[in-house]
């Protein structure tokens, strides 16, 4: 038996944290709660337990606005962009992390110097390019700026430093070349890392807004989002509605939070204690 | 497997096909090219080119769509110097910025602190707290407009309930911001929880176990263990989260719209408009360049002033 007082402040910790907790969690219970209310109750109590279930408020928010053709965008854009940072930066982290060649501690230090630029300064001139190069209002806009990323990169290359080279080694003695030690024996052992570059990059593709909201403007390339956004100007008033779609907007990201969840927080650690 | 002796050591540039075989079987550097290749093509064309070009956009006046630019010299960051519009924009970020970084690492280390022991359902507390990281922006954004909402809104709902008259919170100049600010604590504690935790359970427990045997009290431990071994982590932390503040748009774009009285009129909405609303690209350059200059200048200070204290704290406490 623990003694009184342990047991006392246990319980006082744990009211402290579950009232935090209930904070915490309490836009989305009252979310769910609104959207699934008929109409004319939506202001009433109660507020953020659902005692009805007006399943149609879904129905109706789905059909208010193209939000299949919005999801579709956004699963496209994220797909491909998460596609892209897990292949692409590992291409790129392989040749920083094991190759030889003139200038390469200097060209890593470039990419991580991208990372210090906030996204202000090359938001115009990159609207300009996607202008130049006819790419407005298509996927190509959406994917192509943010296939790589300087993070992903500097998580890969963090990663293969510590698979030892002796590995490498024996793949070349055995007559394997560079690119296929990359993809024969450092990409099917870098899991962890992978796992953290696709989730970061899911998550951001899927709740990015600026950008998506700048080059695309006709509502079939709206991802959902931006589709979300004017959808709450035209439907804000109806709060039922508005959320419903608002928690159609939000489930796709917390699904693969809950999901991946430890590999995730595993990612946010490493990088706050390599920071 | 080895090449011929006279192709022992090929020229870096060969011309015929077969030397370049050799060179890419025999050096580093080709394979190094074709791995970096397609991140250098998007690099310098979405990234480096795009910084530099902003610079020479800074120096014209033009709409974006005219054939002609004017070249108007240093006038962008003349006018950018003398706007009212644009201090103000300045001030109401650091209030944001400062706001909720302050709230967010408070909490987060309050909460790291009180998961840090064995308790039941850390992992349960963890999720649920660490639930608004990954919540869009815009979707956040649009429940809290509706909790916030003076008559119908949760917030104002158990404020009259406790027999306070809530504020008008988005419609009032000066409660926007402490909205703003709320909602964007809400959105980073449980970040900063997480990577204090992680900073905490990197403690030695004998630390504390020997400072309890001495008599310390609670606030002490915290005080004079916890605080400065997690300084290394508060750094991190306050410098990442106050970027993130100077960047901060999307609540602003969906809460307030830079309203009331642009009271929420962010440095990075502030860009936006005279951008893609005004369309005075040229300007719009100039601004960026001041709020790269303003992130990088708190950044450094924060660095050399709370960097060292952090370093000396920590040292002095392990």
């Amino acid at each position: 038996m623990m003694p009184i007082q342990v047991r006392l402040g246990r319980l006082a910790l744990h009211l402290v944290l579950a009232a935090g907790a209930l904070l915490s969690a309490l836009p989305f219970l009252w979310a769910i709660t609104t959207s699934l209310k008929p109409a004319r109750l939506t202001y009433t109590p109660p507020l953020v337990i659902p005692t009805h279930f007006q399943w149609q408020n879904y129905v109706d928010a789905w059909r208010a606005a193209p939000f299949p053709r919005f999801y579709l965008n956004s699963a496209i854009m994220a797909v491909a962009i998460t596609a892209g940072q897990v292949l692409l930066s590992a291409l790129a982290a392989y040749a920083f992390a094991r190759l030889r060649f003139p200038g390469r501690d200097l060209l890593f230090l470039a990419v991580l110097g991208t990372m210090m630029v906030p996204f202000h300064v090359t938001l115009i001139p990159n609207y300009l390019v996607i202008r130049w190069l006819g790419w407005v209002d298509t996927y190509y806009a959406l994917v192509v700026p943010r296939i790589v990323g300087a993070f992903s990169i500097f998580l890969f290359r963090q990663f293969f430093l510590t698979i030892p080279s002796e590995l490498d080694d024996a793949a070349r003695i055995d007559g394997c070349s560079r690119l296929g030690v990359f993809w024969r024996v450092m990409l099917p052992l870098s899991g962890p890392a992978a796992a953290a570059v696709a989730i970061f990059a899911f998550l951001f593709a899927w709740n990015d807004f600026l950008w998506p909201l700048i080059v695309t403007n006709s509502v079939d390339m709206r991802p959902i989002q931006v589709g979300l956004a004017v959808f709450q100007g035209r439907y804000g008033t109806r709060w039922t509605l508005l959320m419903a779609g608002t928690i159609i907007a939000t489930v796709p990201a917390l699904v693969v939070y809950i999901v991946a969840q430890r590999r995730f927080i595993e990612g946010v650690t490493l990088t706050g204690l390599k920071g | 497997m080895s090449p011929p002796k006279a192709l022992a050591h090929p020229p870096l540039l060969s011309t015929s096909l077969q030397g370049f075989l050799v060179a890419f079987e025999r050096h580093d550097w080709p394979s190094a090219f074709v791995c970096l290749l397609p991140v250098a093509l998007i690099f310098g064309l979405f990234n480096i080119y795009p910084a530099l070009y902003s610079v020479f956009l800074s120096f014209f006046r033009w709409d974006g769509f005219n054939l002609q630019r004017e070249f108007v010299g240093l006038d962008n960051y003349r006018t950018l110097v003398h706007s009212g519009a644009f201090w103000h924009s300045v001030l109401v970020t650091f209030y944001y910025a400062s706001g909720a970084t302050l709230l967010s690492l408070v909490l987060g280390l309050a909460l790291a602190t009180a998961l840090n022991s064995n308790l039941a359902g850390r992992t349960i507390y963890r999720t649920l707290y660490f639930l608004p990281v990954v919540t869009p922006m815009v979707a956040a954004g649009v429940v809290w407009q509706r909790l916030f909402d003076p008559t119908h809104g949760v917030i104002n709902g158990a404020l009259s309930w406790l027999g306070v008259t809530g504020p008008n919170w988005l419609s009032d100049p000066a409660w926007a911001m402490p909205a703003l600010i709320l909602v964007g604590t809400w959105r980073r504690a449980g970040f900063n929880l997480v990577v204090y935790l992680a900073a905490l359970q990197a403690v030695p427990r004998i630390y504390y176990e020997a400072a309890r045997l001495d008599g310390a009290s609670a606030w002490a431990l915290f005080r004079f263990i916890t605080v400065p071994l997690v300084a290394p982590a508060s750094l991190f932390l306050a410098i990442t989260s106050l970027i993130d503040g100077f960047q901060m748009l999307d609540l602003v774009f969906v809460m307030t719209n830079g309203g009331p009285l642009d009271a929420t009129n962010v440095l990075g909405f502030y860009l936006y408009q005279n951008a893609f609303r005004f369309f005075k690209l040229g300007y719009a350059s100039a601004v960026a360049y001041a709020i790269f200059a303003l992130i990088f200048l708190v950044t450094l200070v924060q660095w050399r002033l709370v960097g060292r204290r952090a370093e000396v704290a920590y040292q002095e406490a392990a």
